[in-house]
């Protein structure tokens, strides 16, 4: 059940991103920072961690659930610190995947060659 | 003729992506990827870690995959079978920080590598955290 | 002597032969529809490079060699033109074969550009042989226009695929079929198409206009050529441009082809519109059109490069993509004009 509902509720995220894709011009570098965007709003506003309490993986793994990171960072910075967390919160909630990425690609590129589609 | 009723001719000749079969393809990908998601975090969560440490595991694992997929060449071949199915999940996020790093290695690593490695991950970092600032600044004055 | 006739067209009453062409494509073109027609098919769409720039520059020499050899002569001046930055591809593709040239741009509209100044130069006695010469590579285009290779997205159906490979004609004064017997020089059209995934689009506007103009500066009919070929509009722009020929008065469905139509095979290659980019008429005219006018199957035609101004600023910019055609009339006897 618990794999049913990431399974749904993931794909149903990634629905919305095609019907943004093929409805409007909107390339997938702009989906992208449209959903991070999203997600920290729905974050700030407290919805998103229902969603993910309701589909775990399946709300955490799409890009608004790491917008949902930044915010809940944000929040946890402020109660733990106060107003500097305004300015911490973001970017330490999503500094192990952010890290990760740019870490990991930099190996990539070390070892691949580019590649035609 | 001017460019508004040459635009009503341009869209009547340009064929639609196909919608449906494009969002079934996205959504059984994208569902997929959050299964695998979902799998890493039960295994974390089962080894012990906390909440927090296992979905922190589960982001790092499926971004170091999909950044390998994309330094072989396969991710560009999920993303076209799948479109956004591939590009929502964190997955699609290592693959826009990975193909160009691949991609601008030639130019050098400081204004090739170094720069281009941020072309689609720099916004989506700058405009993330600029809401997560902008979410702090309403929870601090006005939320708690 | 080479003439202005009407508003926009050039007509030359001497010969002015193509002797020899060459064409050079990459894999998947060579697995096309024409596959077998092209003089060399890569195996490896790097040649053997280092990067996809130089590779494209490696398929220019080559191309320009097998043009040599096919024609018999080493021309006086190349032509020459590609897609990338500052013509890069051209320019390392012809540094170590020692002949002056002149770069030009006008996007996949380049090689109608360079055999009508080609024509000029032969007509005008400046040179015996002119060799005209463009290239494109669909790894170095898409990094400069528009994405990373690796970067897992879906192109749109109105999208175009770029050609990898070159196309070369050998311009010549020897007096041998077939002959370049007029040209009409594109205007830069804006019909406000700011889509760079919809260049048929904003290339038929260009194309239509050329072709009118081209048939009323000549006052000839659409019928009189046995085809009217366009380089690279794919199915979106060809659709489009018979509409707007329609609007006119001019029927050419029956004799229309469209180069990047031909050069692909939608269904098996996933193409999506068709080809696009400089070598996609430049090979097909060299592959397909110049030997089966060679062969008397076609006697005369219009061959119509395309091609879409912008540069990665001007989009980013929002500006809109622009459109220009060159109209090359290519027949198999010189026409004595006297209009």
């Amino acid at each position: 059940m618990e794999y049913l509902r990431a399974f749904a509720v993931g794909g149903l995220i990634c629905v919305i991103g095609q019907i943004l894709l093929d409805k409007t011009k909107l390339t997938s570098a702009r989906i992208l920072v449209l959903f991070v965007v999203a997600g920290c709003i729905l974050g700030g506003l407290g919805w998103y961690d229902r969603l993910i309490d309701f589909a775990g993986a399946g709300a955490a793994v799409p890009l608004p659930g790491f917008g949902n990171l930044l915010a809940r960072g944000v929040k946890e910075d402020i109660d733990t610190m106060g107003a500097m967390g305004i300015l911490t919160g973001g970017l330490k909630a999503g500094a192990a995947g952010i890290a990760a990425a740019i870490i990991s690609a930099f190996f990539m590129a070390m070892v691949f060659r580019p590649k035609e589609k | 003729m001017n460019s508004e009723s040459y635009d009503e001719m341009v869209k009547k000749a340009s064929p639609d992506s196909p919608l449906l079969k494009d969002c079934i393809r996205a959504f059984a990908v994208g569902g997929l990827i959050c299964v695998i998601g979902q799998m890493l975090t039960n295994f974390a969560l089962n080894y012990g870690l906390d909440e927090k440490s296992a979905a922190t595991f589960t982001s790092v694992t499926l971004i170091v995959a999909a950044s390998l997929l994309t330094g072989m060449g396969l991710y560009s071949k999920i993303g076209k079978f799948a479109g956004a199915g591939s590009v929502v999940p964190i997955t699609g996020f290592s693959n826009s920080v990975t193909s160009p790093a691949v991609e601008f290695k030639k130019e050098g690593y400081i204004l090739g590598l170094g720069s281009k490695i941020f072309i689609i991950a720099g916004p989506v970092i700058l405009y993330g955290v600029l809401t997560s600032v902008i979410v702090g600044m309403v929870y601090y004055f006005a939320g708690r | 002597m080479a003439k202005l006739t009407g508003a926009e067209t050039v007509v030359f009453s001497k010969p002015v032969s193509i002797t020899a062409t060459a064409s050079t494509v990459g894999t998947k073109e060579g697995d096309g529809p024409l596959g077998k027609l092209f003089d060399r098919v890569l195996t490896d769409n790097m040649a053997g490079e280092e990067t996809w720039e130089a590779a494209e520059s490696a398929i220019v020499k080559d191309d320009l060699s097998i043009l040599f050899e096919k024609s018999g002569v080493r021309p006086d001046f190349i032509i020459g033109g590609d897609l990338q930055n500052q013509c890069c591809g051209t320019n390392y593709g012809v540094k170590d074969i020692k002949i002056p040239t002149f770069g030009i741009f006008d996007a996949c509209a380049s090689f109608g550009e360079a055999l009508a100044l080609a024509a000029i130069m032969i007509d005008s006695g400046a040179a015996e042989n002119v060799a005209a010469e463009v290239s494109s590579h669909f790894c170095s285009a898409e990094r400069q226009f528009r994405f990373p290779l690796e970067l897992g997205n879906q192109r749109p159906q109105t999208s175009t695929y770029t050609v990898t490979g070159a196309g070369a004609a050998m311009v010549s004064s020897a007096d041998r079929p077939p002959y370049i017997t007029a040209f009409t020089a594109g205007k830069i059209t804006d019909y406000g198409v700011n889509d760079a995934n919809n260049m048929g689009a904003a290339m038929a506007p260009a194309a239509a206009e050329c072709i009118s103009s081209h048939l009323r500066d000549t006052v000839r009919d659409a019928a009189y050529y046995d085809l009217i070929v366009t380089g690279d509009l794919g199915y979106v722009g060809k659709e489009l441009l018979l509409q707007l020929l329609k609007k006119e008065g001019i029927d050419i469905a029956d004799n229309h082809i469209d180069c990047g139509i031909e050069i692909f095979d939608k269904a098996s290659q996933d193409t999506h519109s068709g080809g696009s980019g400089c070598a996609c008429s430049a090979a097909v005219f060299a592959a397909m059109l110049y030997k089966r006018l060679r062969n008397g199957e076609l006697k005369r035609i219009l061959f119509v490069p395309t091609g879409a101004l912008m540069s990665p600023t001007s989009i980013q910019e929002g500006k809109n993509i622009l459109g220009t055609a060159y109209a090359v009339a290519v027949e198999n006897e010189v026409i004595k004009w006297n209009i």
